[in-house]
């Protein structure tokens, strides 16, 4: 195993393009579980730590700026700098592990590893994200419902790193839920998160460990932007919420595994979902 | 490949690391300070909870290349009475002394308020998850500008197992850690606060 250590990100990009086959490591916690346990042993690894300006955030030009987050910025600190833009995304990062997990592990190598249970993806699809990919050919800004192409797969190339991902400010209430065995350290049995957008009038969702990727619920977005009454006062129509939940569960594609069956998980998303729209909407009423 | 790190305010070398060799096992294997455990090498248990550039992290998720150049603080190096250099001319690594009164490791009196309460309180039963959930909870009390509430200091602790003490005993001597720690703290501002020299 070869261990390189870019001091830049330019070396980065030419490392990566010399060496398409190492893995690039960042807080470890899921590349270092792999080679703890003897699960996969890379060729190399890509050490991104020594790259200070990827732990950095910032604001993206132009007239709908949005937040772009190094592939260095921890949970940690997104939830404590980044939670009043993004809530939903922080809530999510809250969920992730330990202290100690958090602490290290990125929101970005969550997008590396592409896992389908990683609990960044709901809230990044509900949002609409963008992943900033680099290689020494280029950079491409790749929408995140494209960015995942099946279990642990996403649409890298080879050349390729991730350098940010750039998330649109909340722009209404936003909230995720997830299922676990417990409150702390859990790969979900199934997430969701959903954002509303009430100046646009829509909504945002994504749906984590029910299906080979993460993906958003299509027909339930239409659904609420059609038929949610976005002036009104209270709380959302139960009858409305509850179809709500059974076109987000239509959505999923899930399997029986270790962590649950998959009529469970289809179920767990609609009273997830169900719940999730009401807790958001009352949100926007205080 | 050779690593140099700092370990307790020490520069220590390791050598012959394996590329894919975590912190836990550097510290562990080749600089001698067996404090942080191994146990489920996979972030799941915070037995082998250090400091990283003063941040809590599980050792066996670093990789031992990503420790170059940077400070780590060991459940060895809470104590007053921790890793000293014995002085040896192949021993470039210093290891723990055994103490004053001949027994290895720090004495009662030299320990840090955290791993007193813990004696106190009688927190430790097996004590594998020990020195894990004592710079876990060194760190909640360290950053707290307050007492920190139960809830935080369950949440704080929430990626530390313990199979032995239901943790009550734990709480116990984390409530009474911050306690004491904020108390000393608090003393000390209304100590230097009027007529200090600032004013």
């Amino acid at each position: 195993m070869d261990f390189l250590r870019p001091a830049t990100w330019e070396d980065a990009l030419a490392m990566k393009a010399a060496r398409p086959d190492a893995t690039p490591i960042q807080g470890g916690t899921d590349v270092m579980v792999e080679i703890n346990l003897d699960k996969g042993r890379p060729t190399a690894l890509l050490d991104l730590n020594p790259v200070a300006e990827l732990s950095r955030w910032s604001w993206t030009a132009g007239p709908a700026p949005m937040l772009r987050v190094g592939a260095g910025v921890t949970y940690t600190r997104l939830i404590a700098e980044l939670g009043g833009w993004l809530p939903g995304l922080a809530q999510a990062s809250r969920t992730v592990g330990s202290p100690q997990i958090r602490n290290r592990g990125t929101l970005v190598g969550n997008l590396g590893a592409a896992s389908p249970a990683g609990d960044g993806h709901p809230p990044l699809l509900a949002s609409g994200a963008l992943v900033e990919a680099e290689s020494v050919r280029g950079t491409r800004l790749i929408p995140i419902g494209e960015f995942y192409m099946g279990v642990k797969r996403n649409a890298l190339e080879g050349d390729e790193l991730i350098r940010a991902v750039h998330v649109p400010p909340a722009a209404g209430p936003q909230c995720f839920a997830k299922v676990g065995t417990r409150n702390a350290m859990v790969i979900a049995v199934c997430s969701f998160a959903v954002a509303l957008d009430l100046r646009a009038r829509r909504a945002g969702t994504g749906i984590g460990s029910a299906a080979p990727t993460p993906r958003r619920a299509h027909a339930a977005e239409e659904f609420l932007a059609g038929e949610l009454d976005w002036d009104g006062a209270g709380p959302v129509d139960p009858a409305l919420a509850r179809r709500f939940g059974e076109l987000v569960a239509e959505a999923a594609a899930p399997i029986d595994d270790v962590r649950g069956r998959a009529d469970y998980r289809r179920h767990a998303l609609a009273v997830m979902a169900r719940r999730a729209l009401g807790w958001a909407w009352a949100e926007r009423e205080v | 490949m050779r690593v140099n790190v700092h370990v307790n305010g020490e520069p220590m070398v390791a050598d012959d690391v394996w590329e894919g060799e975590s912190l836990l096992y550097v510290l562990r294997e080749r600089l001698g300070l067996p404090g942080a455990k191994n146990a489920c090498e996979q972030g799941e248990c915070g037995s082998c909870t250090v400091y990283l550039d003063g941040i809590t992290v599980c050792a066996c998720l670093v990789a031992a290349g990503q420790a170059e150049g940077r400070e780590v603080v060991t459940v060895e190096g809470l104590s007053e009475g921790r890793a000293r250099r014995r002085g040896g001319a192949h021993d470039r690594n210093p290891r723990p002394d055994p103490d004053a009164d001949g027994v290895a490791g720090p004495r009662l009196d030299r320990l840090d308020e955290v791993q007193r309460c813990f004696v106190e309180a009688g927190a430790v039963q097996c004590g594998f998850c020990t020195p894990g959930l004592v710079v876990q909870a060194h760190s909640l009390i360290a950053s707290a500008s307050r007492v920190p509430e139960d809830a935080e200091i369950r949440e704080a602790l929430a990626g530390n197992l313990c199979r032995c003490t239901g943790y009550e005993k734990i709480l116990d001597a984390v409530r009474l850690a911050a306690a004491r720690v904020h108390a000393r703290a608090a003393a000390e501002d209304a100590r230097t606060v009027p007529g200090g020299a600032d004013d």
